[in-house]
């Protein structure tokens, strides 16, 4: 087993023990999709259509985290994103214009991408801390939202087009799937057909050797932090799409939070260093799916933040190699004489 | 003193994913003796000392220790129970001051706070008992890697240890360095702790050590009283090959460069306030220029102002006829220059990436991160380093912390060879490397040159450095003093003669 799949087994495996716990209890529906009006539904789809900003957002911060950073501004950006997008369409005197739509989508795209590679110039350039300078954000960001939508909470009317961007399905599939998977791939692409995966994990995981190395970090720290922020302002156009409206201060909320999670469980370590984009997928699913999951085993929506804890505190035991050691050893064989091993001594070779 | 051992390790075996680093392995350890563990790089001698500390566990085998079964499941428990261990890569706290660092775990007290001035007193006290000279309360990171060694030691030491494990303590200390570290282990053996000693210097293990454990691809070769086991017989034992394979480099008189042509590096008044004094250096094609000095002479500091890696504050540098004043690493290596730092787990390698990652990184720095260097290409490369600078295991897509220290110094080596550069400066580049890789190593360089490559080879080896350069620059207390360039002035006594004087005399 290669060290990517070692890494997403434990994910996988508590992933796949969530969704049998749910086909236990509500049954085999949970998980095959049903179909009408042409479009895909069920549980299952629903998760994950509803998972689909959060997977913006953490596949930005995954590559954040990876250069030892952080990025605590995503859900303020989020808030701008969609403030943009929607006040913009309300201020127009007609909201289904497709052109309106398209340049109310780019100026916003563009806003928040200038407000990522503003943290990952304040990060690279002016030396300060992640956390610190993208917490400057995550404070003022609201505050920007708010000063663009005036206070409001603007609403866009159900027959604006913007509103296929949450609402929609394309070939049966809903659109947000759709743009979440296509980010994932255009990431995995740019991360792992490029050289810039590595350099990345280089740069997170020894500054000063790849500095020597002749590696331009603080150019590829820049580009992190903007990709960042563009998957932020992405996720709050969806989000924005999908209510039909900006809310400027609980739009994305603590959604940062859940990223970072998502990003843990899925085997990127904080310290920086290798990264998992797909493990970061299935950490966002299995965030998703817990929240179904809790309903359907009957237990109040108030037990959701203890469960998602819970959850975090065993994928969190599981990838430490100290806590597996111990609560495996019991299952491990006791070392074979070699008469019996010979497979073992064969690999040992 | 009793012949009871203290430690006993028998039949021990330590599997890593896909190596076998250790296979049945027995050792010895007697009150009051010096122990040398001896092989090659990757033979498995820092392992050994990770398993009987703790730091791994073994997969097979039996320690005792005072004739009581033990098995020690961290560092920290195996400290307490009386073995105190420097580790081949320091681990050391370096933001913290080197008061904190000797007393870390065990500060004195006052009620329940740190009673910081007490402890900067005992400090000093103990680093003077030692004969090291430092400002206590300065973060560690302030001082070399082999100042840091030495505190490391100190600690041990004062810890009052049963049993003290040094792996390869004095690869970066320099001779008068190594005199006190083994003046202070002969003290310590005369108070009856035992003590096990790797390094890859023989003339050091011949000195100080009682008996020697000799290891080969994680097997045990013997052990041996160092007087019976002669020099060479114990290379063969290492190697497994005859001694007289690894015959001496002898410079083909560097008559290869023509003395007028313009050189290829030219430092003039080139300087950086508080680390090195603005000094004038020429490189020229094909040449390889010695940096010798005492440690904290400046050695280090002069070649990172040539590599980009610090900026001067004075003076210019002309490189292959170009101003390459305030150069920066990135600059430096697209116009050929290769640096490999002295510390390569802090500036060389990372430690997470695989050996093919942390080989291709310079060259794939240099194409930009958008034109990724093709898998087969990449492949080819890395296999073809592998083999020349003989890397083992062979593995290329092992993570290249899990290699012996040895070989990861070749994999940083391998990394700027493959930008193929004008200039190679290369810092210690034999430190912590066996005998056999040694001579590959030098062999190396001097290849290199031969086909017109300039080296800068900075070594606290006297015998190396005269060896393998064609000109020598001696400095103290962070100057340049003097550049030997007669073949008579090139010798041990006439640099040991430099530095004393200062480059005054003569
Ligand atoms: N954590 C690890 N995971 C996998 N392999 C390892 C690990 N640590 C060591 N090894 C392998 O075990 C073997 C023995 O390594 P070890 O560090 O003990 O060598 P050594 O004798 O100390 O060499 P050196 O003189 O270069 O320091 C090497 O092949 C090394 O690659
Ligand atoms: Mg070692």
């Amino acid at each position: 087993m290669n060290a990517y799949a070692k890494r997403l087994m434990w994910p996988v495996l508590i992933l796949v023990a969530l969704i049998a716990v749910n086909i236990i209890t509500t049954g085999i529906d949970f998980i095959v999709p049903s179909v009408n009006d042409d479009r895909l539904g069920g549980a299952f789809v629903n998760i994950l259509r509803r998972s689909a900003p959060l997977l913006l957002i953490a596949l930005g911060m995954t590559l954040v985290i990876a250069t030892k950073g952080i990025d605590l501004s995503v859900g303020a950006v989020y808030a701008i994103g969609a403030a943009i997008a929607c006040q913009m369409i309300i201020d127009s005197s007609d909201q289904t214009a497709a052109g309106l739509v398209f340049s109310a989508i780019a100026i916003a795209l563009v806003v928040t991408a200038v407000i990522g590679a503003w943290n990952g110039v304040m990060v690279a350039y002016f030396g300060i801390q992640p956390i610190v300078a993208t917490l400057i954000l995550m404070i003022a960001g609201r505050g920007i939202a708010q000063l663009i939508t005036g206070g409001q909470i603007p609403k866009v009317q159900d027959a604006s087009p913007f509103t296929e961007l949450g609402r929609g399905a394309f070939l049966t599939v809903p659109i947000p799937i759709w743009i979440a998977a296509l980010v994932l791939v255009a990431l995995a692409l740019l991360t792992r057909r490029t050289a810039l995966g590595m350099l990345l994990e280089s740069v997170g995981g020894n500054p000063e050797a790849s500095r020597l190395a002749g590696i331009r970090s603080k150019g590829i720290t820049v580009l992190v932090y903007l990709v960042c922020g563009l998957c932020a302002g992405l996720a709050g156009l969806i989000g924005a799409a999908n209510l039909g409206s900006a809310d400027a201060n609980n739009g994305g909320q603590w959604i940062e939070l859940d990223a970072i999670l998502a990003v843990v469980i899925g085997g990127t370590a904080l310290l920086g260093g290798r990264f998992f984009l797909l493990g970061t997928t299935i950490g966002v699913v299995i965030i998703g799916t817990l929240e179904d999951t809790i309903i359907n085993v009957g237990l109040s929506s108030q037990w959701q933040f203890t469960a998602k804890a819970i959850v975090v505190f065993v994928v969190a035991l599981l990838q430490s190699p100290e806590f597996r050691g111990w609560f495996l050893k019991p299952f491990k064989r006791k070392p074979a004489a070699p008469a019996t091993a010979p497979a073992e001594e064969a690999v040992a070779k | 003193m009793s012949d009871d051992p203290i430690v006993q390790m028998t039949g021990i075996r330590k599997d890593f994913t896909g190596v076998r680093a250790l296979d049945g392995v027995d050792f010895t350890l007697r009150p009051g003796e010096i122990h040398a563990v001896m092989g090659e790089n990757g033979a498995g001698k820092s392992t050994l000392i990770k398993v009987l500390t703790g730091v791994h566990t073994p997969d097979a085998g039996d320690i005792l220790l005072d004739g009581k079964p033990v098995r020690f499941h961290s560092p920290g428990a195996a400290q307490a129970a009386g073995i105190s261990t420097v580790y081949q890569e320091v681990n050391l706290t370096d933001n913290l001051s080197v008061a904190e660092n000797l007393f870390a775990g065990r500060e004195p007290r006052l009620g329940p706070f740190i009673n910081f001035r007490a402890m900067r007193r005992k400090a000093k006290a103990l680093l003077d008992d030692i004969g090291i000279d430092l400002n206590v309360a300065a973060p560690l990171s302030s001082y070399s890697i082999a100042m840091q060694q030495l505190v490391a030691i100190s600690r041990a030491v004062d810890i009052e240890a049963k049993v003290l494990i040094l792996d390869e303590p004095t690869s970066s200390l320099d001779r008068d360095e190594v005199e006190v570290l083994l003046g202070v282990m002969r003290r310590l053996a005369e108070k009856g702790t035992a003590m096990v000693f790797i390094s890859h210097f023989l003339d050091q293990v011949y000195e100080i050590c009682d008996r020697m454990t000799v290891l080969r691809n994680g097997t045990l070769v013997g052990e041996w009283a160092t007087a019976d086991l002669p020099q060479n017989e114990l290379i063969g034992h290492m190697l497994g090959r005859e001694a007289a394979a690894l015959e001496q480099i002898e410079r083909a008189a560097a008559a290869h460069h023509v003395a007028d042509e313009e050189p290829l590096v030219k430092a003039q008044g080139l300087g950086r306030k508080g680390s090195i004094a603005p000094y004038d250096l020429d490189v020229r094609r094909g040449e390889v220029v010695g940096l010798a000095g005492l440690l904290g002479s400046g050695r280090t500091e002069t070649v990172r102002l040539i590599a980009g890696a610090d900026r001067a504050d004075s003076g210019s540098l002309t490189f292959d006829g170009q101003s390459a004043r305030g150069h920066n690493p990135r600059t430096a290596a697209a116009r050929g220059i290769a640096f490999c730092p002295e510390n390569r787990k802090t500036e060389g390698l990372v430690g997470d990436l695989t050996v093919a990652e942390n080989m291709i990184l310079a060259l794939q720095a240099s194409r930009g991160w958008a034109r990724s260097i093709p898998v087969a290409r990449r492949d080819k490369l890395v296999a073809s380093f592998i083999e020349k600078l003989d890397i083992r295991p062979a593995n290329p897509d092992m993570p290249v912390k899990n290699l012996s220290g040895g070989n990861q110094q070749k994999v940083l080596l391998a990394r700027w060879m493959l930008i193929q550069p004008k200039l190679l400066i290369l810092d210690e580049p034999t430190r912590g490397i066996d005998v056999g890789a040694k001579a590959d190593i030098q062999r190396l360089v001097a290849e290199l040159s031969a086909e017109g490559m300039a080296v800068l080879f900075v070594s606290a080896e006297l015998d190396e450095v005269t060896r393998l350069s064609d000109r020598i620059a001696v400095l103290r207390d962070r100057e340049l003093v003097a550049v030997l360039e007669s073949e008579a002035d090139m010798t041990t006594e006439r640099i040991v003669d430099t530095i004393v004087s200062g480059g005054r005399a003569s």
